[in-house]
């Protein structure tokens, strides 16, 4: 029996007794583990799961063992995953620690500070934020504002972010400074790091058309961040952010697969699939009766099989431990397109009752439908917008000129 | 014979008139507050007094029955005018839809009972016809059996226009017939308190006033019927059409301002030191909708001069009430997604109001038959 063959018997087995059997239920919203200090668990299997997989560092599966990931290679990492979704399970752990900040500490941090951070990014321990955009500064992030002044051994923060996505229950951000303001603007930024509960931060919530409010305005008013929380070079953080940026959008671009939908949380079966959705909604039980929807699902379907299979195919193609590329622009991209899709369809899929707010008249699910439908608006916004996607696959991918003679101005 | 696509002198000024009395009296700010209170009633009924007054619920009354006969060239420019601020108010469900039906449908001592008091705004009445959540108006299985002289009605309605403040519901509801043909389909007058009837208010994701309402052995006496018995088709097809063109008219005004700030935005908003209304991805996005908004208007206007125009068949102004009710649907779902992209993270926020329109939107698309059904409709009136 080949290596990998015994590697599959063996996580099987381990994750058939060691999977909680409420873990291979669909999940739902509320019982998404972000991790924390302030992390609760609403089901106690969440717990207990979380706390098995983070033992094994598989909720980091292809970090190295050193820092408390699972040192798996690529080909065991994509078992696993296989494995995973086998039996259902649920993810042990969500967290911008894992899709943005640690990939880019592996990479550009020194051996303390990977020490320090990555282990309690692998057991959930430390939840993370990410202070990029400002309210000058979206598109064009290279333009960013607050300064950080090195006095001492500290370096003074002020300014503001804005559109921090749990600002206001994170434990930590990982942060984009300006550290020089006579350079050009690429070459006078760093990127550092800092407890949110340090003097001088304090966040406002800001409600989405969706209703929830889950980002924030967040400020800064002289925080005070010992210089070794740097990551990198001082005035070299451009580099280090494109590059999380390019993982962050591959984790962006999940929501187009079908797998994105089955962890949306909150849904049963008639929502799960959109077909299901429309079919359900109109008593139909064999072919969907209504054939002009008919052809745009199966359009969708095709298009989402077609991005799973790119997904894969990227996956495969990159040598280990390399990450995402330019590529990631154009997964970020045809991921939210499709996404976006799917909550028109489903939309369409179930008429009227879509149309709800909340209160009488409506399923919960229908409801969640409709928030989340407003939600998805957001997915070509954040992470970088569509437009800014499309330019750097225009530039960087395709090599076209640049008409404004923006060249290394867009977040590339 | 060809439409008059420019509005008349009279027209104008009606327009410019509603135009200043909606940014005065019911911005948009006016439709969050009663979102955010979580208003009762769902309007402002002092604005609503002002409306009457204003002449906006007689628009397309004759002058017989308390009107003022100005066409519904008129009520569409005011629609048009509401649409501009998501004015929420009783005019789609008890002027456009309800007093059309009466109109339409009833007979001399119905209208000359309840279209006075329409006009007045005494009365507020709305449309009990979908059934399910997709717009299929043959397909009624509400039903209404006649027993001893009295009907007894027995069904459930949904996506019933401010049902909570109606006083009168026109319920659809059939006679006769099995559930898809449309002979035995009859229109009721029920009075919203009669016994069985139960409302319940729905809360919509545009915070407009809609709900619910279940018919359980309602007990109407025979001359509440509207119309004829068993055939209130095809007049009601023909107040459907007038429904489908005021709302498209509505959908053109709440259009053209979601255009109009995301253009305003382009022209201010600056990224890589300069306005990102420069970059050509945008520039030539907003052009393209700028054309689709020309023809929205044209389909608008076309189809409000068609039903002021007595030698227009009824088949015609349904080809024109499915054209511009699919167009306006397209271009309306177009035009509220571009407007968010193109703010960027701002146009996601609560606080900010383009999201009211995208809401407006999805709500305003499906009413009264959406794109796919009015494609639909209209390949079959085109004889394909
Ligand atoms: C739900 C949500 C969560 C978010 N979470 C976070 C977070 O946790 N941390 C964080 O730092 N940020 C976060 N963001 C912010 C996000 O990254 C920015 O909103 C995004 O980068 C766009 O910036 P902006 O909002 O300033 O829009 P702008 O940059 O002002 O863009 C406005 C419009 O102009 C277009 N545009 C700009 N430049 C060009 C160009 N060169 N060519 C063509 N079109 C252009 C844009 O594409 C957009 O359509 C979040 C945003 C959202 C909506």
């Amino acid at each position: 029996m080949s290596s990998l063959q015994i590697f599959r018997d063996n996580t099987r087995a381990w994750l058939e007794e060691n999977c909680p059997a409420s873990m291979r239920t669909p999940m739902v919203q509320e019982e998404i583990v972000w991790g924390g200090r302030h992390a609760t668990f609403k089901n106690p299997d969440s717990k207990i799961w979380l706390e098995r997989m983070a033992e094994r560092g598989w909720t980091c599966p292809t970090w190295p063992q050193e820092y408390g990931g699972g040192g798996l290679s690529k080909d065991e990492a994509i078992i696993l995953q296989q494995e995973l979704q086998r039996i259902d399970a649920r993810p042990a752990l969500t967290s911008f620690g894992i899709s943005m900040l640690g990939p880019v500490l592996l990479e550009y941090g020194t051996h303390e500070q990977k020490a320090r951070y990555i282990p309690p990014i692998v057991r959930g321990e430390i939840r993370w934020c990410q202070g990029y955009s400002e309210p000058g500064s979206g598109s064009d992030l290279a333009s960013l504002s607050t300064k950080a002044e090195l006095q001492g051994d500290h370096y003074i923060i002020n300014g503001s972010k804005v559109w921090t996505s749990y600002a206001d229950k994170a434990d930590w951000i990982f942060c984009l400074v300006r550290t020089d303001f006579e350079v050009p603007k690429h070459s006078g930024i760093s990127f550092i790091l800092f407890d949110m509960e340090t003097e001088g931060v304090s966040t406002k919530p800001i409600s989405l058309i969706s209703g929830a409010s889950p980002f924030c305005e967040t400020f800064f008013d002289d925080v005070k961040v010992p210089a070794e929380n740097l990551i990198g070079q001082v005035n070299d953080g451009w580099t280090i952010a494109k590059r999380l940026l390019q993982h962050e959008r591959t984790m962006i671009s999940s929501f187009g697969l079908s797998k994105g939908q089955s962890d949306r949380g909150g849904t049963t079966s008639s929502m799960a699939t959109v077909e299901g959705a429309a079919k359900a909604y109109r008593g139909d039980t064999g072919t969907l009766s209504d054939p002009v929807l008919r052809d745009q699902i199966a359009q969708f379907n095709i298009d989402s099989e077609a991005f799973a299979l790119t997904s894969q195919r990227s996956v495969q193609e990159s040598k280990h431990g390399q990450g995402p590329n330019a590529t990631s622009s154009m997964l970020k991209y045809y991921g939210c397109e499709l996404n976006k899709r799917r909550y028109e369809l489903l939309l369409q899929s179930i008429g009227s009752q879509s149309l709800g707010w909340e209160g009488d008249g409506f399923a919960n699910e229908e409801l969640l439908v409709t928030r989340e439908w407003l939600r998805s608006k957001a997915n070509s916004i954040e992470g970088g917008t569509l437009e800014v996607q499309l330019n750097i696959i225009a530039k960087r991918v395709l090599g076209l000129p640049d008409m404004l003679s923006m060249a290394n101005k867009t977040r590339s | 014979m060809t439409l008059n696509l420019v509005l008349s002198e009279d027209q104008e000024m009606l327009r410019d008139a509603a135009r200043n009395f909606c940014q005065k009296h019911t911005p948009i700010k006016q439709l969050r507050q009663l979102r955010d209170s979580r208003d009762a009633t769902g309007f402002d009924r002092e604005s609503w007094r002002q409306m009457v007054e204003l002449g906006w619920t007689g628009m397309a009354i004759p002058e017989a029955y308390g009107g003022y006969e100005f066409g519904y060239g008129g009520l569409g420019v005011v629609l048009q005018e509401t649409g501009r601020t998501l004015t929420c108010s009783p005019l789609i469900a008890s002027v456009l839809l309800a007093a059309t039906a009466i109109n339409k449908m009833g007979n001399e001592s119905q209208k000359a009972e309840l279209l006075p008091k329409l006009v007045s705004g005494e009365l507020l009445a709305t449309l009990a016809l979908d059934e399910t959540p997709f717009h299929r108006p043959t397909q009624i299985a509400t039903t209404a059996v006649l027993d001893n002289g009295r009907y007894r009605l027995n069904g459930h309605k949904t996506f019933v226009l401010d049902a909570h403040v109606a006083d009168l519901l026109i319920v659809i509801a059939r006679t006769s017939g099995n559930d898809i043909e449309t002979p035995g389909v009859s229109a009721f007058l029920v009075d919203a308190n009669t016994k069985g009837v139960t409302i319940t208010r729905t809360s919509m994701v545009d915070s407009r006033n809609c709900g619910n309402v279940q018919l359980d052995n309602v007990v109407l006496s025979a001359d509440s019927v509207l119309g004829e018995p068993g055939q209130a088709f095809p007049l009601l097809d023909q107040v459907l059409d007038i429904g489908r063109i005021g709302l498209a008219a509505e959908m053109l005004g709440s259009i053209e301002e979601a255009f109009k700030h995301t253009v305003e935005y382009l022209n201010q908003r600056q990224q890589f030191g300069v306005l990102i209304g420069s970059f050509q991805g945008l520039q030539h996005r907003a052009a393209v909708m700028y054309s689709e908004i020309e023809l929205c208007k044209s389909a608008v206007v076309a189809a409000l001069a068609a039903l002021d125009d007595p030698k227009q068949t009824a088949t015609q102004i349904a080809m024109l009430a499915s054209l511009a009710k699919a167009k306006l649907s397209d271009v309306f779902f177009l035009v509220s997604n571009e407007a968010i992209q193109m703010h960027g993270g701002i146009g996601m926020t609560d606080e900010f109001d383009i999201g009211f329109f995208i809401k407006r939107a999805r709500v305003a698309q499906q009413m009264l038959g959406d794109a796919t059904f009015h494609r639909d409709r209209f390949a079959t009136l085109q004889g394909f």
